[in-house]
């Protein structure tokens, strides 16, 4: 939006480049329209009443889907069902009868070439068939499952029933030559359903020294042993590992990461403290100090602006009551809330919006973006205009905005600032055509009218007469204008 | 399809009255291959979702728990045997089945829990490849992408190659395999090593498709971060489609009826199925938005003088002739009302500026224009706030198209994030990092150019209306992904590469010895067949460009596609994100 409108459609019209436009606008919304039309006009034929015909229900579960079924029962109407039984038949039928595909492979085709009974492969017809293990390899029972009973399997025999979700016990590999072959093996069939088993028991055979050591040059098993601590929250053991490993910012960022899981406030900014000195990445580093002092800064503000709140002294909480604490709220929200219950705050109060902003270094756009939004919210319009004025040396007063004034008057009309208030900003719009936009859309009739002077063009001026009021100081402006 | 099913052996074994205690995320999937009456016919009586606390009363002999292996659910199943009164006659028998498979993990935390003995039947229910369309397959593993790429679990890659083996199974060897990325490498070796390993799996079915082609989701980071054009690509990025199905803002769908306006104004959102058993939706899912809105009216049309006709039907006979076409016509009247309701709500965000911007944005990213310095369009969005995961897009898009930022760039956007977002999400900033969707470029090289202009990814003179180029479903840019399938196909790789090295991960081609008897003669024209299967997701706009390929009337190939999950740029982010506790408002 900062990008001037008009340099954007010379852009757009002048490079190569095609936005997704709609430049048959009103072709298109026509179209659209017409359909509707036609299938409006249509519903006085057609008897309306099409819910059989779709057979879905009003929240568009198709009769009879698990989802649905799952209501159903649950509410204990096993009655009902039977009524619909029949409708059901007739909507699992057609349900799967999809018509033919682009492609003549399509593997619906498939699927009626290979049951010559009905269309769709049901469930009924998969249990029932017991042709199928000469289908699938993984049935296909492998000659290591004929010594069932034996209990002399190889690493690789034990790891391939594992794989098929057979429990084995794994306590007769005792060496540690044979827990590795285990591991390797495991790592081998990429299923980590059966590498984190062996590492479970790896984990609780092995001496952590000797575990650590095995799995620095076992990178797959190791990944999988992380991710492992990680689901099942042993966080010491995980930090033991990464330090071991050497990993010092996975270690911090995963020690970091912990103060989520805290919910005390105080305790968090103590948990938070504790990070400033891990060995995070430098540009992490000053983010998770900043994390730090600004809980610290929201715990002190959030105890005294409670406490006025509660007192009830203080018209400003009494006018606009806080909808919730500060707490753990991020940085540019902290700051509106600041701007917004202690803007004239001294800069050696915590609270004050011009201590967040040197304490965090916070760029002059967001903080003016900011601080007008939150005073527009109030309507205190003298500190708007204040926000945006700069003296120079010499005494002289002048208008700027880091953000751009279209932006600042954005932000205004959003708070329904009044039109004085607003065409003041819509004045300073450097760019002509974005200034007389803004000022016809807001109708800041005064800018308008000026614009068109200088820009001398009468025409303009003349149609906009059409626009203002008869009678009004606006209509006689133009008129004088257009006399001289 | 027949394989997915049968092994769920724990069934037959029971032939008492029991109840299914569903994890409600395999409800989806589920009600893609079976309905309730199925399940019913095999003594179903009542189903519930899974929650914590008792479970209701139900006089049924089995409980039967359906849920995937993960440790949460794990934790509730426990809550619920706990609770279960024990004094209770007759005592219910409780039962486990995994999904897609058990795990060693899970039933180690129940052993630990206590309630591991409780179960009687602890069985596995593989449902590999899960059908979602005619040509269209996905395991729905939502956490496939971060597995492979953040934590290095390839356990869903050996799913991946387990699912290509019941394939396999069913639809012959298939003799070419192709590949790029390091998942593709390491599905194609499992697949060659199982196949190693039963070699009484040489099966004699006369192979359906040529090729298989296998490709990393991180082989092509850039695709799934733009904002797809397509008409379901559209739906997918406003409204979110789950397992075909998709809900919408009830307003535009209100029945209007004469004489009661206003009554019984539906607020519940409006659940529709989408797929290619629609005619009408099958015709214009994979058109770019802007061509749609003219299928439509055509449509209206055709429909409206198909209704005149009954003015025209004079005897019997002709009457007759009308009514028995009357469903058939009632059901396109249905079909386009709600797809011009659809239309009219997706038309509402398009035209919208912000929507435009962004896709300016995007657009001036993916043509390589501005990609080093700091985007004033992303500043803005992050000074007003706008979703994170909007943001994240965005400042991805841009670190792809310039091989990464430069670091003072990547420093400026982490730190305007986290002032404004919290400075939490530095955890999911180092997650995308580590993804390689966000980070410094390294050795001052950007290589985007080279890859945009060798594999034509920006079209300049693109048609929407009646495309000759895959890059209509971006409005300009053609999905890297897709156009590797269609280099492959013609001319070859060899002719590429050069770019193909810049890409991550290793290529390569590796053959399937067939018996003589089973390989193929082909016809003259008759088209090839390709399975395209991509590893850690795959977005509609993609599914669209290959169906476009499979189309053309010279292409000579056509495109099966299989996944690990249907994503679009948003669920995508979302799954690599740390998961935080939500904002108290």
């Amino acid at each position: 939006m900062s990008r001037v409108r008009a340099d954007e459609e010379e852009y757009w019209h002048s490079s190569k480049f095609r936005a997704f436009t709609f430049d048959d606008e009103d072709d298109e919304l026509s179209q659209l329209k017409e359909s509707k039309r036609a299938v409006n006009s249509l519903r006085d034929i057609v008897d309306d009443d099409d819910d059989d015909l779709e057979r879905v229900s009003w929240s568009g579960e198709p009769v009879g889907s698990i989802s649905w079924s799952i209501k159903e029962t649950a509410s204990g109407s096993t009655s009902s069902l039977d009524g619909r039984d029949s409708s059901l038949q007739k909507g699992s039928s057609s349900y799967a009868a999809l018509p033919k595909q682009a492609s003549s492979y399509s593997l619906s085709s498939l699927f009626k070439g290979r049951n010559k009974l009905s269309s769709f492969q049901s469930l009924s017809d998969a249990l029932t068939d017991t042709g199928v293990k000469n289908y699938a390899p993984e049935l296909r029972r492998p000659k290591a499952e004929y010594k069932d009973y034996s209990s002399d399997w190889s690493p690789k025999d034990t790891v391939r029933r594992m794989q098929r979700g057979k429990v084995c016990s794994l306590e007769r590999f005792r060496s540690l030559q044979d827990k590795l072959v285990l591991l390797d093996e495991a790592v081998a069939g990429h299923d980590g359903n059966v590498i984190t088993a062996v590492l479970i028991f790896l984990k609780r055979t092995l001496r952590r020294e000797i575990l650590f050591r095995e799995l620095e040059v076992r990178q797959v098993a190791l990944c999988h042993l992380i991710h492992f601590l990680r689901e099942t929250g042993e966080q010491k053991f995980l930090l033991d590992l990464l330090r071991f490993l050497d990993r010092t910012e996975e270690v911090a960022l995963s020690q970091y990461r912990e103060h989520l899981n805290i919910q005390d406030v105080e305790k968090r900014r103590e948990f938070l403290k504790g990070c400033i000195g891990l060995p995070f990445s430098a540009e992490d580093a000053s983010h998770i100090q900043d994390h730090y002092t600004l809980l610290e800064r929201q715990i002190i503000i959030e105890a005294n602006d409670r406490h006025l709140e509660m007192a009830g002294q203080s018209e400003l909480f009494r006018k606009y009551p806080r909808k919730a604490s500060i707490l753990n709220m991020p940085l540019v929200t902290t700051l509106f809330y600041s701007c917004f219950y202690h803007y004239t705050e001294a800069e050696g109060m915590f609270s004050s919006p011009t201590n967040l902003k040197k304490t965090f270094k916070i760029p002059d756009k967001q903080f003016v973006l900011t601080a007008l939004a939150a005073r527009a919210k109030l309507r205190a319009w003298g500190d708007v205009d204040a926000l945006l004025t700069t003296k120079n040396w010499l005494g002289y007063t002048k208008k700027k905005a880091p953000i751009g004034f279209h932006r600042v008057v954005e932000i205004l009309q959003r708070n329904s600032a009044p039109v004085q208030v607003l065409q003041e900003y819509v004045r300073l719009v450097d760019d002509v055509e974005t200034r007389l936009n803004l000022a016809t859309k807001y109708k800041c009739h005064d800018v308008v009218i000026e614009t068109y002077r200088d820009l001398k063009d009468r025409i303009q001026l003349t149609a906009y007469k059409g626009k203002v009021e008869r009678g009004s100081a606006e209509e006689e402006k133009i008129n004088s204008i257009l006399s001289n | 399809m027949a394989a997915h099913l049968s092994s769920g052996r724990v069934k037959p074994s029971l032939l008492f009255p029991q109840a299914i205690v569903w994890d409600e995320y395999l409800t989806g999937p589920f009600g893609l291959i079976a309905q309730y009456s199925l399940l019913k016919e095999h003594e179903v009586e009542k189903m519930f979702t899974l929650k914590p606390g008792r479970l209701p009363p139900a006089d049924v002999k089995n409980i039967i728990f359906f849920v995937r292996p993960k440790l949460e659910l794990m934790d509730i199943i426990t809550d619920n045997v706990l609770r279960e009164d024990r004094g209770r006659s007759p005592q219910r028998d409780f039962h486990i089945l995994f999904v897609p498979r058990r795990s060693l993990l899970c039933e180690q935390w129940l052993k630990e829990q206590g309630v591991l003995g409780s179960f009687i039947h602890r069985e596995q229910y593989s449902l590999d490849l899960i059908p979602f369309d005619g040509d269209l397959l996905s395991m729905e593993s939502e956490s496939a992408f971060k597995e492979c790429y953040l934590e290095s679990d390839q356990t869903s890659l050996y799913h991946a190659a387990k699912g290509l083996m019941t394939l396999q199974a069913l639809y012959g060897t298939i003799p070419q395999i192709f590949g790029k990325g390091d998942c593709a490498r390491h599905v194609a070796n499992m697949m060659i090593r199982m196949k190693r390993e039963f070699p009484g799996s040489q099966n004699s079915i006369f192979p359906v498709f040529d090729t298989l082609l296998l490709l990393d989701r991180n082989v092509d980071l850039l695709t799934p971060l733009a904002t797809q054009l397509t008409y379901e690509g559209l739906i997918d990025e406003i409204y979110g489609i789950q397992n075909t199905y998709v809900k919408l803002p009830p307003e535009k769908f209100a029945p209007k009826k004469q004489g009661e306006s206003g009554k019984d104004l539906p607020t519940e959102p409006k659940k529709l199925q989408l797929n290619s058993a629609e005619e009408l939706y099958a015709e214009i899912r994979d058109k770019n938005f802007n061509a749609v809105g003219s299928v439509l009216s055509k449509k209206a049309k055709i429909i409206s003088a198909a209704f005149e006709e009954r003015h025209h039907a004079k005897t019997v006979g002709e009457i007759k002739q009308f009514v028995s076409q009357l469903p058939h016509m009632q059901a396109a009247r249905s079909s386009l009302a709600n797809h011009t309701s659809i239309a009219e709500l997706i038309k509402d965000i398009t035209t919208s500026e912000d929507f435009f911007d962004n896709l300016t944005v995007e657009q001036e990213f993916m043509s390589g224009i501005d990609t080093d310095k700091v985007n004033n369009y992303i500043e803005d969005c992050i000074a007003q706030k706008h979703p994170l995961i909007k943001i994240l897009r965005l400042v991805c898009l841009q670190s792809v198209c310039n091989s990464g930022l430069k670091q003072k760039v990547l420093d400026h956007y982490k730190r305007e994030i986290l002032q404004t977002y919290g400075y939490e999400h530095i955890l999911t900033l180092n997650n995308l990092e580590k993804a390689g969707l966000l980070k410094p470029q390294t050795g001052g090289r950007n290589n985007y150019p080279t890859i945009r202009k060798t594999l034509r990814l920006w079209m300049d003179d693109v048609n929407e209306q009646n495309p000759n180029d895959i890059s209509y479903v971006y409005s300009g840019y053609a999905p890297l992904s897709v156009r590797l399938a269609q280099l492959l196909a013609r001319p070859g790789w060899r002719s590429i590469e050069e770019v193909l090295k810049m890409l991550p991960g290793p290529h390569f081609e590796e053959r399937q010895q067939l018996p003589t008897g089973l390989q193929k003669k082909r016809q003259h024209g008759e088209n090839r067949v390709t399975l395209v299967f991509f590893l850690g997701g795959v977005t509609y706009a993609e599914i669209a460009a290959l169906r476009f390929l499979s189309q053309m009337e010279d292409g000579g190939t056509e495109y099966i596609i299989a996944t690990t999950k249907l994503i679009n740029g948003t669920t995508w982010i979302k799954s690599l994100m740390e998961k935080l506790e939500p904002a108290p408002f």
